[in-house]
Parts: structure tokens; C-alpha cells; sequence
């Protein structure tokens, strides 16, 4: 994996929030807890798992808008872990960090100008032929107009301000940018639009990316590489192609399975997940998706599954019985599995044995016979 | 492929027109929040009303020795021969209202009402924007630190604020000025009028900035997570950028609306002080002082009263209007 010495290279990244009650501290929620991952210049990464999983306090924690608790985060060959905020400022320069809410990261009191200024003047940096002549010159590379230097967020579309937010992280020339959601707060077509102009942008100016999005569509439109995370791990990191055609974890499988095919109707070879995210406050022991997974063992309580490189090292899986074989776009390659139902790994609820199949095709029981309220039921449901 | 309902979009990738909005019109200038602001001020007919009885006041204020030399008569000029000899009423009617003397004169002294006033409106305003002032600025400082900061600098300014607002102020005023005056000066001293005013000032100022300072600080607060705060952090601001120019431009607004209701406060406490006998000396012209004197002159002198009540009246409520149509213009969606 290490034909060249990464741009940004993150081991045992951890954040845990304090949580109080009162006077007592009650514990800490361990919002990421041990991540590790590299990432080149000019490479894409995408970072994928659904709300509160830890993706947006990890890309935070890049840009050091928040501390980590423990861990390492290498940027260019620097320790930048523990940083302070004037030894930062070189590295400033080449990190930069894209916001989910074009509404909220655009000051609304000042003129996009301004807005796309402010990294060059905080940093004291006098582009030649003046910041005027830069910001310019960066409104028309993310598409906007230049003669609306002198206009205010409010005057623009959603779309448009995420643009301004791209033209300010661009500012200051950066090698890594960490995209927090940058489209989901956008409508489908604009999301096309602004994907696209961040692949240009990632190609003509050989940008590396941390790209952070819970959609899975988006990240395969714009990413190289793909990590999975649940509860504050990655479980899963690979290609694109590996992850979105061979995922070897049963949680990318029951990811993957959950984005709504347009072209098909009905659920098909849906995997449906009982219960809800364990809380990070108290995260199961050994392989954290156990409680939620259809192949979980006795081992999968006790032991934690180390993220190892297989097949030839380009895909790391965290799982104890990772899956092998491709998943088919929407053909049957999904109900194999449920033929191993509810293992002894979870014996609160061992009736339920996997409902699947039965209720042949029809959408509207399949919506409603998810197995209900069985926190931490393995019940794997499989409507063909 | 079906995972990617969003590749089919973007192949298609739409032009929209609402991203070029080319120069339809020449030289496209936005208009900031503080423009719109101004214009939605402009529609409103109180605003423009206050507004234009608060300019009044001022540029009489400002004038005040040149309507002065215009109207021939100073301010600490008497006129004791057009008082009745025996008990100092002024002759005429209406206290004394003439051509010579618009408002007419006050009883016991034979000073003149209507330049006593002009003088009394420079004390006024001085007195409460000064003290408004200071108080917004000390306000606004301790809120924006205590907000961004946070922790302990936070619990320490929470501290003082709460601290501030359990002293009572007429109790404190009447305790700590006499005291003050005696520090400096001697019990048989003339105190200078300066030395009232500004200890008015300091003593306004001392106990004002409190409720700004809340304010200040809660917006703060809210304001402190909001992204584009974090964006500016992310590319390396410093303390100095991050308060007075990512933050303070979005508290103007209710800085202002603050600043303008604590003007007209600050006048009529001026008045109170002045009327339980703290404050000023009889030497400077002011409305408190005017209103106290006059009580005792209710029913003999009933015009004596009426001329610096009204215009204190006036003043007040010309400030709280624009104070809120000031509110209403910045911030259009909060409904009363």
C-alpha cells in the first residue's frame, strides 16, 4: 500500500466526549475510537456510514477543528496531532475543509468576495495581481460569475453557495480537502452539478480528497477509495470497485443493499438490519456490528476483528466471516445468506428465525413485518 | 448502473440558468443586510417620524450656544426683576411666557425656561449616549470574550454580570455619589459641572452594561458553532479576526436595537436621579432637576412643569419608536 509515503496518514484516531450529568461524569461517548487509514495525494477517499457512525467529528478532527483524544494524524510526513495554532498555519495552507450547510458556512454580513478573501487574509498571503484578481479568478474556476464579487450569500441558490464554500477552500491552494457531506444539503440535480465540478477540480489541480457523505451513489460517482464506518470504526476499507462489487463485510452488504433502486420495483434483495446503532457510550464488545449481525458468533462477542488486508491486500475487512463473492445488482445474491439465521450470538431473542421469503414479493408486508422492536434480534430479512 | 441514481443526472449535466444570471442588469451590486435593513426603515412611517424628532433634538443640542446668541439669553442668566417681589413668581401669565422669554422664566430664580431646556436636552443626550456608549462597548467586549471563549473565562464574566444585576442601582447612586463628590471635594467646594456629569456616566455605565452583555453573549454562543465560524478557524484566524469580523457584523443588529432602547433609559434615570436630589447640581441645566424644582411650584406655576415634562416625554418615547422600528427593520421575521 505504500508505493509512496502518504499525504495524510491517520492511526488510532479516537474521540471520546465527556457526558455529564449533574456533577457526576457519566462516561464518554466514543464518537470515533481507533481509525487508521492513508491517503495519497491526489486520491480520493470516501468515508460512508449512516448518521452517527463518527464520519463528521473525523473530518473535524483533520482539520483540527476539534482535538483528537488520542491517535496520530500525519499530514505530509508532520505530526499534526497536537499542533499548535501558529506551527499549524504552513499546513493550513494545503488542508482545507468544505462544509455540509451551504446556508450555515457562508457568513451572511459579508460580500462573497470576502467570503473567498478570507483565507488569504487571514494567512497575510498577497496573491500577484492582488486578492481581488484571485478571488476572481477562483469564482470562475468553480463556475460562478466574477462580477458577483460584491454580492452577499443571501443573494444566491443553495448550489451556488456551495460553490463560494469550494472557492473558499480552494483559496489557498490546498493538496487535502476534507468534503464534510458537501451535496447533501442540496437538491439531486444541483448535487450532480457540484460532484462534478469537485471531480474537475480534483483532476485538474490534483486534489486529494477525504470525501465524507452517506450517500452510497455519490461517493462511487467521485471516490477512489471507500472506508465503511459503524459506531466510531472503520469496518471496512478498499477500491471502489472491491467495496461496491465484492464487499466482504456483512454491514457494507447491508449498506449497499439499502440504496433504493429507481429501475426496480419493490424491495430487492433488501438486507434488512433489526434494531438500531448500539449506543457509543457503551459499544459491545468484540466485532461492534455483532448485535446487529446474521453471522455473529460466540468469537464475535469476545474478540475484536482486527481490520486485515485480504485478497492480496487491497481490501481490509473487519470481520470475522467476511463474505466472499460479488454482490449482483439486484439479483439474488443476497438470500444465501439466510440460511445461517440467528447464530447463538445473540440468544435474547431466538425465535423469529429469519422471516424471510415468505411473504412473496408484495411491497407493503415486507415494509411492515420487520421484526419489530427486537432490539438486537438478528433477524435478517430477505424479500425477494 | 442502478446504485447511482445520480450518474444519469449527471450526464446530463444541467446548465441552469440561475447560475450564470449573466448582466441583466449593468453592474450588479449587492445589497448587505444592513442596506435592506436601512431601506425597510425607510418605509417605516414611525421610524421616519422618531426618527426625524430624535434629529430635531440632537441638532438643538448641538446648537444649543448658537440658539443662544440667537435668542439673546444664556443660561445662567436671571432675570429677577420680572419675578413678583414678594414670593418670585414670574409676572405675566403662563409663568411668564413673552416675546422675550418663549417658555417663560422659572419661579425663584428668573432664569429662562426655554434656553434652561436647550441646555438641559445637551446634558440629557450627552449623559445618556455617553453612557450608552460605554456601557454597549464594555457590554458587547465582556459578552463576545465570555460567548467565544467559553469556560472558565465564560463562568467568571456569567459571575460579575449576576453579581452587577443583584446590586441595586438607586441604593448604590444614592450612597456612592455624595461619598464620591466628598472624596474629591471638600464639604464647602464648588463641585464642577463636569464632575457631575461624568460620574453620571461612569455611574450609568457601571451598572448598564449588563443586559448587553447577555445578549451579546448569547448570540454569541449560537453563533459560535455555526460553520461559517469553523471555516475561519479551519483556515488559521486568529482571536481578533474571529470576533470583530466573522462574529460582531451579525450582533450589529441587535447591539443597535439595544444601544438605542438603553438611550432613552438612561434619560429618564438621569431625570430620577436628579429628582431624589443625587446627580447634578443646580448649576447644570437638566430636565431631572427642572421637573424637581418645578413640583414645588404645581399649583401656583402649573406652566413651569409642563414645558420640560413634555420634551422629556417626547424624547423618551421618539427613542423607544425608533428603538423599535429599529428592531423591525433588521430583523423582519421575528413578529411581535
Amino acid at each position: 500500500m505504500s508505493e509512496t509515503e502518504p499525504l495524510l496518514r491517520v492511526r488510532g484516531l479516537a474521540k471520546h466526549f465527556p457526558v455529564r450529568t449533574g456533577l457526576r461524569s457519566k462516561g464518554l461517548v466514543r464518537a470515533v475510537d481507533g481509525l487508521d487509514f492513508d491517503v495519497r495525494a491526489g486520491e480520493t477517499l470516501g468515508l460512508v456510514g449512516e448518521s452517527g457512525c463518527g464520519k463528521t467529528t473525523t473530518g473535524r478532527m483533520l482539520v483540527r477543528l476539534l482535538a483528537p483524544s488520542a491517535g496520530t494524524i500525519e499530514f505530509a510526513g508532520r505530526d499534526i496531532t497536537h499542533a499548535r495554532r501558529r506551527e499549524l498555519r504552513p499546513l493550513r495552507q494545503d488542508l482545507q475543509i468544505i462544509f455540509q450547510d451551504p446556508y450555515a458556512s457562508l457568513n451572511p454580513r459579508h460580500t462573497v468576495g470576502r467570503i473567498v478573501a478570507m483565507p488569504l487574509q487571514v494567512n497575510g498571503i498577497d496573491p500577484p495581481g492582488g486578492v481581488r484578481k484571485r478571488v476572481q479568478e477562483l469564482l470562475e474556476l468553480v463556475g460562478l460569475n466574477p462580477e458577483h464579487y460584491n454580492r452577499y450569500p443571501h443573494e444566491f441558490s443553495g448550489g451556488q453557495r456551495q460553490r463560494v464554500g469550494i472557492a473558499r477552500a480552494l483559496a489557498l491552494r490546498p493538496k487535502l480537502i476534507v468534503a464534510d457531506e458537501p451535496v447533501s444539503a442540496l437538491d439531486v440535480s444541483i448535487q450532480a452539478q457540484v460532484i462534478n465540478l469537485l471531480r474537475d477540480l480534483q483532476r485538474d489541480l490534483d486534489l486529494a480528497f477525504v470525501f465524507i457523505a452517506h450517500d452510497l451513489a455519490v461517493v462511487r460517482h467521485f471516490c477512489q477509495r471507500v472506508a465503511v464506518m459503524y459506531l466510531g470504526r472503520i469496518v471496512e476499507i478498499g477500491d471502489r470497485a472491491d467495496i461496491y462489487e465484492r464487499p466482504q463485510h456483512p454491514y457494507t452488504r447491508a449498506l449497499l443493499s439499502a440504496i433504493p433502486d429507481v429501475t426496480a420495483l419493490g424491495p430487492a434483495g433488501r438486507i434488512r438490519l433489526a434494531g438500531d446503532v448500539p449506543t457509543p457510550l457503551d459499544p459491545p464488545s468484540g466485532c461492534r456490528f455483532r448485535t446487529r449481525c446474521w453471522k455473529a458468533q460466540d468469537i464475535c462477542a469476545t474478540e475484536e476483528p482486527a481490520l486485515v488486508a485480504r485478497d492480496g491486500g487491497r481490501q481490509a475487512t473487519a470481520c470475522h466471516f467476511p463474505e466472499s463473492g460479488p454482490v449482483a445488482a439486484g439479483g439474488p445474491a443476497v438470500p444465501a445468506e439466510s440460511a445461517d439465521p440467528a447464530g447463538p450470538a445473540v440468544p435474547a431473542v431466538p425465535a423469529v428465525p429469519a422471516v424471510p421469503a415468505v411473504p412473496a414479493g408484495s411491497a407493503a408486508p415486507a415494509e411492515s413485518v420487520a421484526p419489530a422492536g427486537s432490539v438486537g434480534a438478528s433477524g435478517e430479512e430477505v424479500a425477494k | 448502473m442502478s446504485l447511482s441514481p445520480i450518474e444519469g443526472v449527471a450526464l446530463a449535466e444541467i446548465e441552469s440558468g440561475g447560475d450564470g444570471d449573466a448582466p441583466k442588469r449593468r453592474g450588479v451590486v449587492g445589497r448587505s443586510p444592513g442596506q435592506l435593513a436601512v431601506a425597510r426603515l425607510r418605509r417605516d412611517r414611525t421610524a421616519r417620524v422618531s426618527g426625524a424628532l430624535l434629529v430635531f433634538f440632537v441638532v438643538v443640542a448641538l446648537i444649543a450656544p448658537l440658539l443662544s446668541m440667537l435668542y439673546g439669553v444664556g443660561p445662567g442668566e436671571d432675570f429677577k426683576g420680572k419675578l413678583d417681589r414678594c414670593c418670585g413668581m414670574p409676572l405675566g401669565y403662563l409663568g411668564g411666557i413673552s416675546g422675550d422669554h418663549w417658555f417663560g422664566l422659572e419661579p425663584g430664580t428668573g432664569r429662562d425656561i426655554f434656553i434652561r431646556m436647550v441646555y438641559g436636552l445637551r446634558t440629557s443626550l450627552l449623559i445618556a449616549f455617553s453612557a450608552a456608549l460605554l456601557s454597549t462597548a464594555l457590554g458587547v467586549t465582556l459578552g463576545v470574550v465570555a460567548g467565544y471563549l467559553g469556560g472558565w473565562v465564560d463562568a467568571v464574566v456569567t459571575w460579575i454580570t449576576d453579581l452587577v444585576l443583584a446590586m441595586p442601582f438607586l441604593i448604590i447612586a444614592l450612597a456612592l455619589m455624595p461619598t464620591l463628590v466628598l472624596r474629591f471635594y471638600g464639604e464647602r467646594d464648588a463641585v464642577p459641572e463636569a464632575f457631575g456629569v461624568a460620574m453620571l456616566i461612569a455611574i450609568f455605565a457601571v451598572f448598564g452594561w449588563t443586559s448587553t452583555a447577555r445578549l451579546v453573549r448569547g448570540q454569541v454562543i449560537t453563533l459560535r458553532e455555526r460553520e461559517f465560524v469553523e471555516a475561519a478557524r479551519a483556515s488559521g484566524a486568529g482571536l481578533g479576526h474571529m470576533l470583530f469580523r466573522q462574529l460582531l457584523p451579525n450582533i450589529w443588529a441587535p447591539i443597535l436595537v439595544a444601544f438605542s432602547l438603553a438611550v432613552p433609559q438612561f434619560i429618564t434615570s438621569e431625570a430620577a436621579l436628579a429628582f431624589i436630589g443625587v446627580g447634578l447640581t443646580d448649576e447644570t441645566p437638566s430636565f431631572g432637576r427642572m421637573i424637581y424644582r418645578s413640583l414645588d411650584y404645581l399649583q401656583t406655576d402649573p406652566a413651569y412643569v409642563f414645558f420640560p415634562g413634555v420634551t422629556i416625554f417626547a424624547l423618551v418615547l421618539a427613542f423607544n419608536l425608533f428603538g423599535d422600528a429599529l428592531r423591525d427593520a433588521l430583523d423582519p421575521k421575528s413578529s411581535r
